[in-house]
């Protein structure tokens, strides 16, 4: 067996054994005592009693939607970093979550359901800021680094007006929700839109797999990429669209986690080193957990209710993204 | 002799500006051919069409008998490899992964490579004296290491043809020639064809087997080093004074740009005695 089947399928393995701790935790935590004994046999033999029904019904959903999540944002920021070249890159920061939240959100108030209404108005909404993000990002190639974080920057204050706009221009007696569900919502889970969700991003997750090393090309450059065997306008495009796509999905059932992007594939490169081949297996398992881990510090830090996840992926990923910023600056 | 790349009646032109001009020419297999000319004369625009870079305009490219357009992109770069001008280095991977990944149009679908691989990037590593640098970042190597390191994985694409663009810019007079040398090994031990883009004439003149003198897009003069690097042909291509003399080391020319004060010590010689 080669060398490198052998070093993606033993990441592969430790972090999944970090996974299923992470999931075990998110199955302990919740505002109802559950003993670990009992989480450990209602998984196994599932009965009638209200904890079984808590942990299938209420908090195993939310776990892997959590997990799901994280796994489809740690990617989409490693796609983004190594085809923009730019260690910043991030659907979040480069303002594609915010297209694709004004898409679900006029999805929503033209009352569609989730899926495929809402779904397809995000995605729309993320195709469209991707191509201005392209547009304003391109020119000269000393500037492109900059420029490209900061057409990002003002396509996510652009895209919080129209949200605004839209929220303030309704008058429907869900608005609460729907501001709970912009700052990055998992408490809405269910066994239904989890496995929509699975069928989403799973074929994303594997498409993306399957570009991983014409991605380690496509850090050299385009040119270079080119002359050594990559079609990169294809896979590019290929690699653009099919983020989208799954970063959309998760925006129109959770809205808007923002950093999740950076801290895995940042952490996960520094431990690993560059290759996507590991990266790309080693985000969608890490980024899993990591989601999980956020979503109980959601859940858990406050004596009553709880706080939006956004909230927390946002207090750990902003202050990496400066020290990031300042690094790169060097 | 069977011909490695043939180019006839090339025009590449954006937005009305021609860099390359009705261009003609053909390089042999197995041959070392250097392109020369002062700066803008569209050499880097025809390395990038002969590398697929750029797409071709008008006129017709092909590659071992074949012509470009018919390549799939992997393919092309199983026949042809290409070391850029700007080399780069602010990559995080190290030198034993950057030359893996010569091996790309030779892998299979899942992308992974296996023992054959290793063995050929280690070869290429012994073949150009870095086996000692596999560990090491790109951003922590020297400009002559750096550039032996890309010539490296360019073998690893196992190329008939080898395009480097200006390889020898940027180094000492040591290097330049520990590069060159590499480069007629490959055309010696493995019968790469090599076709380069050279500032320096000199080299030009000492490496290569033919080479094409280009300005304004088109070629002015090509063949032999010694019938290419006449005083006339050189002196109207870089419009500067040149001496040109032959070299002391064999049987091709050796080219002297003049600085303007010995031209004024002539003039004034020439004043003196009449």
């Amino acid at each position: 067996m080669p060398n490198l089947l052998k070093r993606i399928l033993l990441v592969s393995f430790f972090l999944s054994i970090i996974l299923l701790f992470a999931v075990f935790l998110g199955l302990l935590a919740g505002s109802t005592k559950i003993d670990p004994a009992d989480v450990i046999r209602i998984l196994f033999n599932r009965g009638d009693s209200t904890p079984d029904s808590i942990i299938w019904h209420i908090r195993f959903p939310r776990v892997i939607l959590a997990a799901l999540v994280g796994a489809t944002l740690s990617l989409g920021g490693l796609v983004f970093q190594a085809i923009l070249r730019n260690p910043l890159a991030e659907p979040y920061i480069l303002g594609i979550s915010g297209g694709s939240a004004i898409g679900a959100i006029i999805g929503i108030l033209m009352g569609f359901a989730r899926f495929p209404g809402v779904f397809f108005c995000a995605f729309a909404g993320s195709m469209t800021t991707l191509v201005f993000v392209l547009f304003m990002g391109s020119g000269g190639a000393y500037l492109k680094k900059d420029s490209l974080l900061l057409s990002g920057v003002i396509l996510n204050a652009f895209c919080s007006a129209i949200i605004t706009f839209l929220i303030s221009m309704s008058h429907d007696h869900k608005i609460h929700n729907i501001l709970f569900w912009l700052m990055g919502d998992l408490s809405l889970a269910d066994m239904r839109q989890a496995g929509i969700l699975l069928l989403l991003v799973f074929p994303c997750f594997i498409m993306i797999f399957r570009f991983s090393n014409s991605m380690n090309l496509l850090v050299m450059g385009k040119e270079l990429a080119r002359t050594m065997g990559v079609n990169t306008t294809l896979i590019t495009l290929s690699l653009l669209v099919t983020t989208s796509l799954m970063v959309s999905a998760t925006v129109s059932y959770c809205g808007l986690l923002g950093f999740v992007g950076l801290v895995m594939p940042h952490l996960l490169r520094m431990i690993l080193g560059p290759d996507h081949r590991v990266l790309v297996p080693a985000c969608i398992i890490g980024g899993g957990s990591y989601m999980i881990i956020c979503d109980l510090l959601a859940r858990t830090i406050p004596e009553q209710g709880e706080i939006p996840t956004g909230v927390i992926t946002a207090m750990i990923g902003a202050p990496l993204f400066i020290f990031l910023l300042k690094r790169s600056r060097k | 002799m069977k011909v490695a790349v043939d180019i006839k009646n090339l025009t590449q032109d954006y937005d009305s500006v021609v860099v390359l001009n009705d261009l003609s020419f053909s390089v042999m297999k197995g041959e070392f051919f250097i392109l020369i000319g002062p700066n803008g004369s569209g050499k880097t625009t025809l390395m990038k069409t002969m590398a697929g870079i750029l797409k071709l305009r008008k006129g017709t490219l092909e590659i071992m008998g074949r012509p470009i357009g018919s390549f799939k992109q992997k393919e092309l770069a199983r026949h042809l490899a290409f070391v850029p001008q700007q080399l780069p280095e602010d990559i995080p991977f190290s030198v034993m992964e950057v030359l893996l990944m010569g091996r790309f149009p030779h892998l299979g679908l899942l992308g992974l490579e296996g023992k054959d691989d290793m063995d050929i990037v280690e070869n290429a590593m012994k073949f150009t004296n870095t086996s000692h640098l596999s560990m090491r970042r790109l951003s922590q190597l020297s400009g002559g290491e750096l550039q032996r390191v890309y010539i490296a994985r360019a073998l690893c694409q196992e190329p008939d043809i080898i395009l480097l663009d200006e390889p020898t810019a940027f180094l000492d007079l040591a290097h330049q020639i520990q590069i060159m040398d590499l480069l007629e090994n490959l055309k010696k031990e493995k019968g790469v064809t090599v076709i380069m883009v050279s500032h320096d004439v000199n080299l030009a003149a000492m490496y290569g087997d033919r080479l094409i003198l280009m300005k304004d897009g088109g070629a002015v003069k090509q063949g032999m080093p010694e019938e290419v690097l006449t005083f006339s042909a050189l002196e109207k291509t870089y419009g500067c004074v040149l001496l040109v003399d032959k070299s002391s080391l064999g049987k091709f020319p050796r080219v002297t740009p003049v600085p303007k004060k010995f031209i004024n010590m002539i003039d004034r010689q020439k004043s003196g005695m009449s």
